[in-house]
């Protein structure tokens, strides 16, 4: 890869992969339970929990990154609890590129999941119920393994859809090599320097080969969610 | 014993029925829309209906009275669904199992192959629910509720989804199953429920309009299903004239050779229109089977045509007759007479 791409380029690709990782490992568990509550049966209040999962769907990256740097900056009064109470700092570090990317997936990942828990037949659980299992029970041993095909295939996505964001994570923690420069920034980055243009090119390029390679892994694995065993 | 007393609104629907459930298999009889499936659902507690009480073996499931309702995983009552909604990504073995390590008692090792074996899975164990026939779905659905241990259970329509050559590959295993646990069975198919039930419980809009043995429903006696006649009799001799005689509590019938052992019970279905009646005992005649009878109830049927219960022992059974017959023999109710039965159907078994 060295061959390939300079030291700096590596850094933006490996820094790119791990803000992706940490921003689905994070938002997964949020949007399992997001979607296992929109998906039971009407209770109040579920249209506006609905609307506020979907904001981050609809708002401009650019305004969400704004939100996050007027809610979490060190001077904000969430932002200095949580930098007091738990060392969390997420301005201008790569820690927060991944709560803005976890926050801007979030939508894809309840939609996607709600739709793999909603075709799972309901008459399975009756059937579970009958045969003497409890909700936790029902939860771990059907609801689970059911979805589980297409939860993969959900966080794959928004896998991909992480490595390419860009409005949020720039306004939010800037642009700082080694730290938030992810490889949409670099490219950026690249195309404002002069004589960049070859540097931007082997970075798109390497930007879609990596999001082919992530769709189709996804794909795979929401048809072999459709297809159950 | 069972007791079910249901009221429930559903919309325009109203479920309003009561009725009781002894051992062995009691059909609960309708059209579709006669609040067959709500009733089971109640008792399984997968509803939850408005006002009832529902009481099996002693055990109170829901007392909405007293604010008693057990939850469904708690009710040990099984069913076994139409769709038989096993599970897919589990294999035969996981789906059988299911209900069994879930159970309060749980069926011994023994058991459970003797359950497999008399349900002939022992060669599907491994599989995906997904490579199963319609017809070796249902039976890992009975056995997987049979393995649950329950107290009571619930079939609704489990032979509805299959063809009539699948459907008779389940029935004898429903048959076998009579004994091992109380059950009730939904159907809407006449056919089933003189194969299968002890007992049957008709249903109609959501009401209860008649409860009687399966004797008393092929005679007609309870509901408009007459269809001539039930009788549970045991093989008692293999004849060298290739015939097999069977006794019942009314006397012997002799039938063709059947492929059974000596003792062995079995229930013989007589049709209504091979049934004929003489007041007099009929001396040179072809037929093998003369019933000394009693006449319990005349119903003209149509314009031409008339139903005459009869009992024979403890069997009741139904000949349908002409009403110039009828009136020419003077039938009425109290009289005895011989009843002819020209030819009688035997159920294969497996």
């Amino acid at each position: 890869m060295s061959g390939y791409l300079t030291a700096e380029e590596t850094q933006a690709l490996l820094l790119s992969l791990r803000v992706s990782f940490v921003a689905v490992a994070v938002a997964l568990p949020f949007a399992l339970a997001t979607a296992l509550l929109l998906s039971r049966r009407n209770f109040p209040g579920k249209l506006l929990i609905d609307g506020i999962v979907h904001v981050p769907l609809v708002l401009p990256p650019v305004a969400m990154g704004y939100l996050l740097l007027i809610a979490l900056g060190t001077r904000a009064p969430l932002g200095a609890w949580l930098l007091a109470h738990f060392g969390l700092r997420f301005v201008f570090s790569w820690t927060g590129a991944a709560l803005a990317a976890a926050i801007i997936t979030f939508p894809f990942q309840v939609r996607g999941i709600r739709l793999s828990l909603e075709s799972i037949d309901k008459g399975l659980h009756d059937a579970a119920r009958t045969l003497g299992a409890g909700a936790l029970d029902r939860f771990i041993n059907i609801t689970l393994p059911l979805a589980l095909p297409g939860i993969v295939a959900v966080a794959i996505t928004a896998f991909a859809a992480s490595l390419g964001e860009f409005g949020a994570i720039i306004t939010f923690v800037s642009n700082i090599p080694g730290e938030t420069r992810t490889l949409p920034l670099a490219i950026y980055t690249a195309l404002q320097t002069p004589g960049g243009e070859a540097e931007a090119a082997r970075l798109a390029a390497l930007s879609i080969a990596l999001a082919l390679v992530f769709m189709t892994i996804a794909e795979y694995a929401a048809r072999r969610a459709r297809t159950k065993p | 014993m069972i007791e079910i007393s249901l009221r429930h609104r559903l919309g325009a629907f109203t479920l309003d029925a009561e009725f009781r459930a002894g051992p062995g298999i009691t059909a609960l009889f309708g059209p579709s829309g006669a609040g067959k499936t709500s009733i089971v659902n109640a008792i399984a507690g997968l509803v939850h209906p408005c006002e009832g009480r529902i009481v099996v073996d002693g055990c109170v499931l829901l007392d909405t009275e007293n604010g008693i309702d057990i939850p469904a995983h708690q009710r040990r009552i099984a069913c076994v669904f139409q769709d038989a909604r096993l599970f897919p990504h589990m294999n035969v073995k996981a789906n059988l199992l299911f209900g069994w390590r879930r159970a309060q008692t749980r069926a011994s090792e023994g058991e459970i192959t003797r359950i497999i074996t008399m349900l002939g899975l022992e060669h599907l164990l491994a599989r995906k629910p997904a490579r199963l026939s319609g017809g070796e779905k249902s039976r890992v659905g009975l056995g997987r509720a049979l393995l649950s241990s329950p107290t009571l259970l619930l079939l609704d329509e489990p032979l509805a989804a299959l063809d009539d050559a699948r459907k008779s590959e389940i029935l004898p295993y429903l048959e076998r199953l009579r004994d091992e646990v109380p059950m009730l069975y939904v159907s809407h198919s006449v056919d089933e429920v003189l194969r299968l039930s002890n007992d049957v419980v008709l249903l109609r809009d959501g009401h209860v309009t008649g409860t009687g043995s399966v004797f008393q429903f092929a005679s007609g006696e309870i509901g408009d299903a007459a269809t001539g006649g039930v009788i549970d009799a045991r093989v008692t001799a293999h004849r060298d004239d290739g015939l097999s005689e069977l006794s019942f509590d009314g006397g012997m019938l002799i039938v063709s050779r059947v492929n059974r052992t000596i003792g062995s019970a079995l229930r013989v279905r007589i049709r209504a229109e091979d049934v004929m009646l003489a007041r007099e005992e009929p001396r040179a005649i072809s037929a093998n089977n003369v019933l000394p009878a009693e006449i319990l109830d005349v119903r003209e049927t149509s314009a031409a045509q008339a139903d005459i219960i009869l009992r024979c022992g403890a069997a009741h059974f139904t000949a349908r007759i002409t009403r110039a017959s009828l009136a020419r023999l003077g039938l009425a109710p109290g009289q005895k007479v011989f009843a002819i039965v020209k030819s009688v159907t035997i159920d294969p078994q497996i």
